[in-house]
């Protein structure tokens, strides 16, 4: 069946007007823009034929015809509805809930065009919407009546009324005019086929999802994050859900001229979780979502005008997911690359801060009696290969923190400055433990030594303030203050070196 | 033409199991055979709420078998088992990625990994159309009609049927035999997979086992059914069969029973309304798990509604008050 020209469809395209007309007559006055296409024998994609793909392009860019211009409100529609949706979706966790509905409604769509054997929109709306509540009841029945799990009940339901839906189908595709219908398009989606009529139900689905979602954002908003909380506050959370199930519907049903059952659910999803890796607030999530959603949807229209029967759903989808895929890999805060930059960088400063405190424990063990240690004492130390040690003294010597020269290294004033910090976090932290949670000082070595590297400068000074005397660490070894004239150098506060000065470890 | 043909018993109940045997007779078998394949394996996905990775296989495996009809050329079914698992794979391996790298949660990745492998499955079959033997049409509804007009495979004199029906014997066998083979271990992991692992039985490595054997299933599956109803032929059998019996072997007993009368109901319904059979197979499948959901004599609505009105004589003999007359006597 897919093998039917798109062409053929021009025949019906005019009855579609016609209802098209109808329905502008019932008030949905909004696309009145677009009016003066209503006249206006629409050329169809499968006329295209002969043309070159830059040509296409261009007509796209230029938005010059009427099919252009449906189809690329109708993706900005879609995308705003789909993807408000859609964060709900993501956020509580039903991702799979829109899958279901989504292919549920394919008998309701078939319907629909029984209703009058046409492609009327609003005849295949009720239907579908009809089919998907029904599909989304039969699932909340299933999983409380009976010891099936979620999972197993949607994909039951999925797939039942998928097939019910087919069989419809394949029956009205036996029909003289089935053929000509371009039921088809509903399966993988076609923009270059939205109408008038198709746009007005779009736009009518947009406004109420945003006027309802707008009206109703805090209880939406609690309802989805905290379902006990709402219980408490008194708020009827089953009928927001309902109705959320119902939106959902609506937004479904609306999209899948465009983007075709078998990928609706995608436009939900995808949208939606690229957002949420770009953000934690949930109105930014929502805003971000709807821009994706707008934005994939005009590029899938965009590709799939460029060749010839070519599916509208999946270039869609596939745009969706291409900036899934560039969110998941470089979102600023979410995103793999920047976190494993973070994580690496985080590591190179803990292995040079613990290099730093190796020296200065080698120094304060022969009583500083030299400013300088040899290689081979720091790597007994360290206790790592020499080639190691090797590396970490260059990375040391590459931020100015050590000098070195032939076997023999020495810290830099900074370098200096930045070991006694540590070593002082370190034994602070030790101190603080065995006096303030009573540990045993055997104890307390293991937790100082990771909580060395993020004790912040607030901390440490709140850690000075509530220790009694702070000269000795459990150990009895002295915690070093800041040399004076270094501190007063480094932090740029003259006296700062007469009381000790902490500081955090953080690069 | 009208929607709905005139019924004639004849023509639907007699004549697919005389004069037409070889064409409905042979739909009603590959079905029957797609069922139980389907529904031994998802048996085992539905106990490890595994039933949507199964949704999330049988979509994704499509880009895999359509970028090995652009290599190979040609219908193999080597390559299009190798293809298809590779697809199963990257399913499996991006779902995972999603998830552990990213706050989102398993639903979404399952539902971000097939909704985008499908879609690149549907892009290169629209793109090469004339390259692929395929076309997305045969992608949801199955080339079910047309596997009796292919001409069957003869081996010395002896006509073993068609290649499509042959391919699904040798997976029914395959399966049966990994069935009897790891029935141990897939009922541990599935049921308690802590204890699975103490007792020395690689988790990980059923469950790898278990997808790859997915990917097969899927793919033999595919051709006969399409991507979407092998969904619910993979579940239906299952799901209806755990509203009967909660021992494993009589499950995949009843699992194999609903397959067989959703087959041959299928195919029945198909002839009657003239519509695809793909389709018909499952809502029969889905009629019969309705009928189990209301009749079962332990899980079915109206045994419990009446119990219920009745007082069970279960329920009697729980209550506190005849525990007590028993125990003092």
């Amino acid at each position: 069946m897919s093998a039917a020209p798109l062409g053929d469809s021009t025949q019906p395209f005019g009855r579609r007007t016609g209802s098209g007309q109808r329905l502008m007559g019932m008030g949905l006055r909004w696309a009145v823009l677009f009016t003066s296409a209503f006249t206006a024998q629409a050329a169809k994609i499968g006329d295209l034929t002969q043309t070159r793909w830059t040509e296409q392009a261009w007509r796209f860019v230029t938005l010059s015809d009427p099919v252009v211009r449906y189809a690329c409100l109708g993706t900005l529609l879609l995308g705003i509805s789909c993807g408000l949706l859609g964060s709900f979706l993501v956020v509580r966790r039903m991702a799979l809930l829109g899958d279901a509905l989504s292919h549920a409604v394919l008998p309701g769509v078939a319907l629909g065009f029984l209703w009058n054997l046409e492609k009327d929109p609003l005849a295949i709306f009720i239907g579908a919407l009809l089919a998907g509540l029904a599909g989304s009841a039969t699932v909340s029945i299933l999983t409380r009546t009976t010891r099936l799990k979620e999972d197993t009940a949607l994909g039951m339901v999925l797939a039942s009324f998928f097939g019910l839906g087919l069989c419809l189908m394949s029956m009205f595709q036996r029909l003289p005019t089935g053929n000509k219908s371009g039921i088809e398009t509903f399966l993988f989606g076609q923009a270059a086929a939205l109408g008038p009529g198709d746009i007005q139900v779009m736009g009518a689905v947009t406004l109420v999802v945003v006027g309802l979602l707008g009206l109703g954002y805090k209880e939406f908003l609690l309802v989805s994050f905290d379902p006990g909380f709402a219980r408490v506050l008194a708020l009827p959370t089953v009928w927001f859900e309902r109705l959320l199930v119902m939106l959902l519907a609506f937004a479904v049903v609306s999209a899948l001229q465009a983007v075709g059952v078998v990928l609706v659910s995608a436009m939900l999803i995808i949208p939606a979780a690229t957002a949420s890796l770009l953000t934690d607030r949930f109105h930014r999530m929502l805003v971000w979502s709807s821009c994706l959603g707008m934005i994939s949807g005009l590029s899938g229209a965009f590709l799939s005008f460029l060749g010839t029967r070519l599916p509208t759903g999946p270039f869609m989808v596939l745009s969706a997911s291409l900036l899934f895929a560039l969110a998941l890999l470089f979102s600023p805060r979410q995103g793999i690359v920047p976190r494993w930059y973070r994580q690496r960088s985080q590591r190179v400063r803990i292995e040079r801060e613990n290099t730093l405190k190796a020296i200065y424990q080698v120094l304060e063990s022969d009583g500083f009696a030299s400013e300088t240690i040899t290689v081979a004492a720091l790597t007994a130390r360290r206790r790592l290969a020499l080639a190691a040690v090797e590396a970490e003294i260059r990375s040391l010597v590459a931020v100015e923190f050590a000098t070195a020269s032939g076997d023999r290294v020495a810290l830099t004033p900074s370098g200096w400055q930045r070991a006694c910090a540590i070593v002082r976090n370190h034994r602070l932290w030790e101190l603080y433990l065995t006096h303030a949670a009573q540990i045993a000082p055997d104890h307390v070595h293991d937790d100082a030594e990771k909580i060395e590297h993020v004790l912040g400068e607030a901390m440490v000074r709140e850690l000075e303030r509530r220790l009694p005397r702070i000269d000795t660490d459990p150990h009895g070894r002295p915690i070093p203050s800041l040399p004076a004239s270094m501190a007063g150098a480094h932090l740029g506060a003259g006296g700062a070196g007469d009381r000790p000065v902490g500081y955090g470890g953080r690069s | 033409m009208t929607l709905i043909p005139e019924f004639q018993a004849h023509r639907v109940f007699v004549e697919p199991w005389t004069t037409e045997l070889g064409s409905h007779g042979l739909m009603a078998l590959v079905t029957f055979l797609v069922g139980v394949t389907c529904g031994l394996i998802g048996n085992f996905l539905i106990l490890r709420r595994m039933a949507l990775v199964g949704d999330a296989i049988s979509h994704s495996v499509l880009p895999g078998i359509a970028v090995a009809f652009l290599i190979t050329g040609s219908r193999g079914i080597g390559a299009m088992v190798l293809g298809a698992m590779v697809a199963a794979w990257l399913t499996h391996g991006l779902i995972e990625l999603i998830s552990r790298h990213s706050r989102l949660k398993q639903d979404a990745a399952i539902g971000i990994a097939f909704s985008t492998l499908f879609a690149i499955g549907v892009v290169l079959i629209a793109i090469f159309a004339d390259k692929v033997d395929l076309d997305q049409d045969c992608v949801l509804n199955g080339e079910l009609p047309m596997i009796p007009l292919e001409p069957p495979v003869r081996l010395g004199g002896w006509v073993l049927g068609p290649p499509p029906l042959l391919r699904l014997v040798g997976v029914l066998v395959v399966s049966l035999v990994l069935l009897v083979t790891f029935y141990k271990e897939l009922l541990i992991t599935s049921f308690d997979p802590g204890l699975a692992a103490c007792l020395g039985i690689r988790v990980g490595a059923i469950h790898h086992g278990l997808m790859l054997w997915l990917a097969m299933v899927v793919v033999a599956s595919f051709e006969a059914v399409g991507a979407i109803l092998v969904i619910a032929l993979l579940i239906l059998p299952g799901a209806t069969a755990s509203l009967l019996t909660d021992r494993m072997v009589p499950r995949l007993a009843w699992t194999t029973v609903h397959a067989a009368l959703s087959a041959i109901s299928g195919m029945h319904l198909s002839v009657a309304l003239d519509c695809s059979p793909a389709g018909a197979t499952v809502v029969a499948g889905a009629g019969w798990f309705c009928v189990v959901w209301l009749l079962s004599p332990t899980e079915g609505l109206i045994p419990r509604a009446w119990c219920l009105r009745r007082g069970s004589v279960d329920s009697r003999l729980r209550s506190p008050e005849l525990r007590q007359r028993n125990e003092s006597p």
